[in-house]
């Protein structure tokens, strides 16, 4: 499709799609619970901005939990599949298989030994991070505005702001390894 | 806003600040396991396209989840201290970083023998 196969179709709605849907979305929820104030906000729009910041932070969570899912279990094996498994003989055309490829460069093995598996795995801590911080804008509501709730409102922004800056290493990684060995 | 403040049971936040912590604490040290032990590589590999990565994530949010409940059942009509279950979540998210970064668990690679 467009020169497109279905494995990069994949990988792009890993990464472009959720992935970028994801860091876009993850500060405008920490502007949004920043915002949070007794003061700042009427208590006639009160309802409907904390209602929108619930829904603003469900969709932080579920963007994170369907990247890492998705990115885990489809093209992530792409990825990691090597040529004996396949039962491919010499000689085989390395750049069918991104992670052997990076491997077999010594000046590339570093995007596998240290990118790839930082990324795999960093990237878990976000979904779980990014509910907790859901659940909690759904459960107190337009509570946590008040100033005996700073403590909540605050720890929420240091947890959002944690996955957040964890999604953009993953991100990143994830990038710039696309960009040396791609999945085809 | 409402102009009465009123006195909210901060329990329900805590258990799920303090679970997010255990589970990124969970998330790092399963990852520092792989490289202890190939038994315990091995033994993560719940799904072979995906390998050990399949079962350290899957362990991670089994562990999150469970902490979750069982904090939430033990905290959800009580008033805790919260800056100290912050402190402690902050302290296991460090901790949960550092166990997935690389440099870090590939040291326990000595005591695979």
């Amino acid at each position: 499709m467009l020169g497109f196969s279905y494995h990069k179709i994949c990988t792009l709605i890993h990464g472009m799609a959720f992935g970028g849907i994801l860091l876009l979305v993850f500060p405008a929820i920490l502007i949004g619970l920043w915002s949070l104030r007794q003061g700042w906000i009427t208590s006639t729009g009160s309802k409907a901005y904390v209602r929108l910041l619930a829904v603003g932070a469900w969709i932080v969570a579920v963007l994170a939990w369907l990247t890492d899912i998705i990115g885990s279990y489809v093209p992530y094996p792409w990825y990691r599949v090597r040529p004996e498994w396949l039962g491919v003989k010499e000689p085989v055309d390395l750049t069918q298989f991104p992670r052997s490829f990076l491997l077999a460069d010594p000046n590339l093995a570093l995007w596998e030994d240290f990118g790839m598996e930082w990324k795999e795995h960093l990237s878990w801590i976000v979904p779980i991070l990014a509910t907790a911080v859901a659940c909690i804008v759904t459960t107190y509501g337009a509570r946590l505005a008040e100033e005996q709730n700073k403590d909540i409102r605050n720890s929420l922004m240091a947890l959002l702001t944690i996955a957040f800056l964890a999604a953009c290493v993953s991100g990143l990684l994830g990038a710039l390894i696309t960009m040396l060995a791609p999945v085809r | 806003m409402n102009s009465t403040e009123q006195t909210i049971i901060n329990g329900r936040a805590a258990a799920a600040v303090l679970a997010a912590g255990v589970g990124s604490l969970a998330m790092g040290l399963f990852t520092t396991l792989k490289a202890v032990s190939k038994t315990i590589k091995g033994f993560y590999v719940f799904y072979f396209p995906t390998g050990e990565l399949s079962g350290i994530s899957t362990l991670a949010v089994l562990t999150w989840l469970i902490a979750w409940v069982v904090l939430h059942s033990s905290w959800k009509d009580r008033q805790v201290n919260f800056r100290k279950v912050f402190v402690i979540t902050l302290v296991f998210i460090g901790l949960g970083l550092l166990g997935t970064f690389p440099p870090f668990f590939e040291m326990f690679k000595v005591f695979r023998g």
